[in-house]
C-alpha cells in the first residue's frame, strides 16, 4: 500500500537532525569551507545523533529495529541540507561499517560493528576512487594478488576521506587473476601503506581527503570483506549510490529554499523578483525536481529494505539526483545573480558541492 | 511508513486491464489513428459495463452518505485504512493509455461531466444525471465538460457564454460557443448524455459569476458544429458546441446560483471546478506516463532486436549515446510516475493535493512529450514511419502537456503555492 509519509520515529529523527543542521552545521559551514576544516565539536555532535548505530542490529551493539535504508536516506537528506561536507565527515565511518554490515563475515561483524556504536566516532574510512579521469569502480587498477593465506595490495587511491587519522580502512581492489573487486581491511601503519597529500578539491572543502598509495601491502586472507566468499561489491556500490543521492537531495533542497526566500525579498524594478514569471517558473521547476529526486531516492532505498535487486533503481536514482541537484544549485546561483557568485552567500558553495555528487562513487553519468 | 508497494487487492483488476490494453486496444491503435472520428466499437462494448459498474457503486455510496446525513447516523468507521480507489484508477488509466490513449479517452464515459456532478451536485441531481452512466445493461452514454471558448483558453475567467434566468418559465437560457469539448459529440449526438457547460450569470462579477450547467442531449438550440481533426489522440472525440437560446430547467445548475461579489464564498462554484483539477490532473499525468512507457518499451524492444541491450553499470567511457538516452528517459519516466502516484495517493488519504497535482501534471506532461520525441529520433527511419507506433505515440503524448491546464498554467500554480502568492501577487 503506497505511502509517502515517514513513521513517527523517523519524523522525530528528521526533526532532531534538522535542529542540528540548522543550529550547528549551518552556523559553521561557510567558515569550515573557507578554512578547509570543520570544528571537532560540531562533528562530534553530529555523530552523537546516532544515525549509524541506528542501522546496526542489537546483537552488534546498535539499535536497528529492521532494515534501515529508508531511515538512512531520510537522515542523510536532512543533514546534507545543513552542509554536505560536514555530513560526509560525520558519515565517513559508515564507509567502513556499512560494507561490513552488508557483506562482512560473522567474525568481521562481531569484531568491527560494535566499534561504530560508541559515543566516540571511530577513525575508519575506505579507499575506492583512483586518480584517473576514466576511473571505473568495476575495474579498479589497484590489484589484489593472492598468495598462501595472504594477499598483496598494490595501487594508488585518492579522495580517501580522513585517511590521515584513520586507524583502519577498506581498500577496494581487483583480484589479479579473476578481476573480481573485493574490499580488504588494511590497518594503519601497515608496511607499504603511505598516506599522501591532502587533495585540493573544488567543493566539500571541509572534508579532508587524501591520496593513498599501496606498495605491496600484505594483509591476511581473513581481511577480505566477506571472507572466502568475497565481497558483495554490487550491493555496497548500490547502497553507496543511494546514500550519496540522498545527500544530493538535501543540497538541492537547501538551494531551492534559499533561492525561494531570497526571490521574495529581493526587489528590482520596484517589485520582489519572485513576482516575475521568469523567476517564479524556474523556482517551480526546481521544486518539482527536488520532490521527484527525493521520491527516486526513497523508492531505491525502499527496494533495498525489501531485499530486492536495486542496481537499476540505484543507477536511475543517482542519475536523476545528479541532474536535479545540478539544476537546483545552478538555479540557486542564477536567481541570486551577482550575489550568487559571491562566497559570502551559500548558494555557490552548494553548486560546488553538488558537482561532486557524480564523482564520489565513480560513476559519472551526468 | 514509506511504502512503494501496489496494494494486493488491486492486482487482479489491473491484470485484467492489462489484458484489455494489450489484446483489444493496442492491435486497433493504428487503425483508429488512421480512421479519425470512427468509433472503437469493440472497446466501447467491452468497457462500458465495467465503467458503469464503477459508477453504480459510486452512486450508491452517494445515496448512503446522504441517508446518513439525514438520520444523523455517523458514517461507518473505516477500519481498513485509506481507500485505494484513486491509486487503482490511476494505475488503470496508465495501463489503458499504454494500450491506446485515444481509445481510452472514449472509454471515460461519464468523464469530466460526471466528475463535476459528483463534486458539487445534490443527491437529486446525482440521481437524475448519473444514473444513465450506472446501468451496465443499458446503452453506453457519455458525459462531457465544456469550459474552453475561442476567446477563453487558459484564462477561464474570460468565458462569454451567458446563462440568463427566464423567470416566467423558470428556465436558464444559454447562449455562446464552446470548443475543444472532449466526448461532446458522443454526449450530445450519439447517446443519452450531457455536457456540463460553464456560463456566466453576471459578467461584471468575474469568476463569482461563472456557474456550471447541465445541458442534456436533445436540448433544442444545442448543436455540435465541428469535430476537430487533430495532431494526435485521433480516436478521441473533440467538438465545438453552439448554444443558441438553449433552454434548460432551473435545477440543472450545479451549486448555488447566488452571485456575491467580494464575498470569498461566492467563488465557491469556480473553486469547485478548480478542485476537480486536483483529481483530474494526476489522471492526465497517468495517461502521459502510459503513452511514454509504451514508446520507451517499444524502443527498447526494437533495440534489443537489433542486438542493443541497456547496461546500467557500464563505465561512462563505454556507455553508448543510446544507452545514456534510455537511462535518462527511464529515470525521467520513473520520477514522473512517482510524483503522480504521490498526488493520487494523497487523494486516497484525503489530503489536500493541489500543489502535488500540478507538480505531477507539469512534470509528466513535459517528460512524456520529450521521451516520445526522443524515441522517434532513436529509431531513425522506422521511428518516423507510420508502420510502427512510435510516431503515433509521439503525437498522442503532446496533448498531455496542453489539456487540463497547460504546462505553463501548472507551473504558475506550483509557483504560487511554493511562494505563498495569490493570483494578484503572481499574475498569469
Amino acid at each position: 500500500m503506497y505511502s509517502f509519509t515517514p513513521t513517527e520515529e523517523q519524523q522525530m529523527l528528521i526533526e532532531a537532525i534538522h535542529r542540528y543542521a540548522e543550529n550547528d552545521v549551518r552556523k559553521i559551514a561557510h567558515e569550515a569551507d573557507e578554512n578547509s576544516e570543520a570544528p571537532d565539536a560540531v562533528i562530534a555532535k553530529g555523530w552523537e545523533l546516532g544515525v549509524l548505530p541506528g542501522l546496526i542490529p542489537e546483537e552488534y551493539g546498535g539499535y536497528a529495529e529492521g532494515p534501515g535504508a529508508i531511515t538512512g536516506v531520510l537522515a542523510l537528506e536532512e543533514m546534507a541540507w545543513g552542509d554536505m561536507a560536514i555530513t560526509l565527515k560525520v558519515w565517513t565511518p559508515a564507509l567502513f561499517a556499512l560494507p561490513i554490515l552488508i557483506s562482512g563475515t560473522e567474525e568481521q561483524k562481531k569484531q568491527y560493528l560494535p566499534l561504530f556504536c560508541d559515543i566516540d566516532r571511530p577513525p575508519m574510512t575506505a579507499a575506492l576512487i583512483e586518480p584517473n579521469p576514466l576511473f571505473d569502480p568495476w575495474r579498479p587498477a589497484t590489484t589484489a594478488t593472492r598468495h598462501n593465506g595472504t594477499i598483496t595490495l598494490t595501487g594508488e587511491k585518492t579522495y580517501v576521506p580522513l585517511a590521515a587519522e584513520a586507524e583502519r580502512l577498506i581498500v577496494y581492489a581487483s583480484d589479479s587473476e579473476t578481476g573480481k573487486v573485493d574490499g580488504y581491511i588494511v590497518e594503519k601503519g601497515a608496511e607499504g601503506l603511505e598516506i599522501g597529500e591532502r587533495n585540493l578539491l573544488m567543493g566539500i572543502r571541509a572534508l579532508p581527503t587524501y591520496d593513498v598509495r599501496l606498495s605491496e601491502v600484505t594483509v591476511s586472507a581473513e581481511n577480505r570483506v566477506g571472507g572466502e566468499e568475497g565481497t558483495d561489491y554490487a550491493a555496497i556500490l548500490n547502497r553507496s549510490r543511494i546514500a550519496i543521492a540522498a545527500m544530493g537531495v538535501g543540497v538541492a533542497r537547501a538551494s531551492f529554499e534559499y533561492a525561494r526566500d531570497y526571490a521574495k525579498q529581493r526587489v528590482q524594478f520596484g517589485v520582489p523578483i519572485a513576482t516575475k514569471q521568469a523567476i517564479a517558473f524556474r523556482l517551480a521547476d526546481v521544486a518539482i525536481e527536488v520532490d521527484a529526486a527525493r521520491l527516486m531516492v526513497w523508492e531505491a532505498a525502499w527496494k533495498v529494505d525489501q531485499g530486492e535487486d536495486v542496481t537499476q533503481a540505484a543507477t536511475l536514482a543517482r542519475h536523476y539526483v545528479n541532474k536535479a541537484a545540478m539544476f537546483a544549485t545552478d538555479s540557486g546561483v542564477q536567481i541570486l545573480g551577482g550575489y550568487g557568485y559571491i562566497r559570502e552567500y551559500p548558494v555557490e558553495r552548494w553548486l560546488r558541492n553538488a558537482r561532486g555528487l557524480a564523482t564520489f562513487d565513480g560513476l559519472a553519468l551526468v | 511508513m514509506i511504502d512503494f508497494s501496489l496494494p494486493e487487492k488491486l492486482k487482479p483488476q489491473l491484470q485484467m486491464t492489462e489484458m484489455v490494453a494489450k489484446q483489444m486496444m493496442r492491435p486497433k491503435a493504428r487503425y483508429y489513428d488512421e480512421h479519425e472520428h470512427e468509433r472503437p466499437v469493440e472497446f466501447i462494448k467491452f468497457f462500458w459495463p465495467i465503467m458503469a459498474g464503477m459508477q453504480k457503486a459510486s452512486l450508491e455510496r452517494a445515496r448512503r452518505k446522504a441517508e446518513q446525513a439525514k438520520t444523523g447516523e455517523k458514517p461507518e468507521k473505516e477500519k481498513k485504512g485509506p481507500s485505494t480507489y484513486f491509486i487503482g484508477l490511476m494505475h488503470m488509466v496508465e495501463i489503458l493509455s499504454w494500450g491506446d490513449v485515444g481509445q481510452y479517452l472514449i472509454g471515460m464515459f461519464g468523464g469530466l461531466g460526471a466528475t463535476a456532478v459528483e463534486a458539487v451536485g445534490t443527491l437529486e441531481q446525482k440521481e437524475r444525471f448519473l444514473s444513465r452512466f450506472a446501468d451496465p445493461k443499458a446503452e453506453p452514454a457519455w458525459g462531457a465538460m465544456a469550459m474552453t471558448e475561442p476567446g477563453a483558453g487558459s484564462d477561464t475567467s474570460a468565458i462569454s457564454t451567458t446563462a440568463v434566468l427566464d423567470e416566467e418559465t423558470n428556465e436558464w437560457v444559454l447562449n455562446g460557443e464552446k470548443i475543444f469539448c472532449t466526448n461532446g459529440g458522443l454526449a450530445l449526438n450519439e447517446s443519452n448524455g450531457f455536457v456540463v457547460v460553464w456560463a456566466t450569470v453576471d459578467k461584471s462579477a468575474g469568476r463569482a459569476g461563472m456557474k456550471p450547467f447541465v445541458v442534456e442531449a436533445g436540448t433544442p438550440g444545442v448543436k455540435v458544429t465541428k469535430a476537430e481533426i487533430k495532431h494526435g489522440i485521433r480516436a478521441s472525440d473533440t467538438v465545438s458546441i453552439v448554444l443558441d437560446n438553449a433552454r434548460i430547467p432551473y435545477d440543472n445548475i450545479l451549486g448555488s446560483p447566488e452571485v456575491r461579489k467580494r464575498d470569498p464564498k461566492s467563488t465557491k462554484g469556480f473553486k469547485g471546478a478548480m478542485k476537480t483539477f486536483d483529481a483530474s490532473r494526476p489522471i492526465v499525468a497517468a495517461t502521459a506516463i502510459g503513452v511514454a512507457r509504451a514508446a520507451l518499451e517499444l524502443t527498447k524492444e526494437k533495440l534489443a532486436e537489433a542486438g542493443i541491450t541497456i547496461r546500467y553499470d557500464a563505465p561512462p567511457d563505454e556507455l553508448t549515446a543510446i544507452e545514456r538516452d534510455i537511462i535518462d528517459m527511464e529515470a525521467e519516466l520513473r520520477a514522473s510516475w512517482l510524483l503522480t502516484l504521490r498526488a493520487g495517493s494523497m487523494m486516497d488519504y484525503g489530503e489536500p493535493n493541489a500543489l502535488e497535482s500540478s507538480m505531477c501534471k507539469a512534470k509528466a506532461g513535459q517528460s512524456s512529450t520529450h521521451i516520445c520525441q526522443k524515441c522517434v529520433e532513436i529509431l531513425g527511419p522506422m521511428g518516423y514511419s507510420r508502420e510502427w507506433l512510435i510516431e503515433k505515440l509521439m503525437r498522442d503524448s503532446k496533448i498531455a502537456d496542453i489539456y487540463e491546464g497547460t504546462h505553463e498554467i501548472n507551473q504558475l500554480i506550483v509557483a504560487r503555492r511554493i511562494l505563498g502568492y495569490s493570483s494578484r501577487e503572481l499574475p498569469a
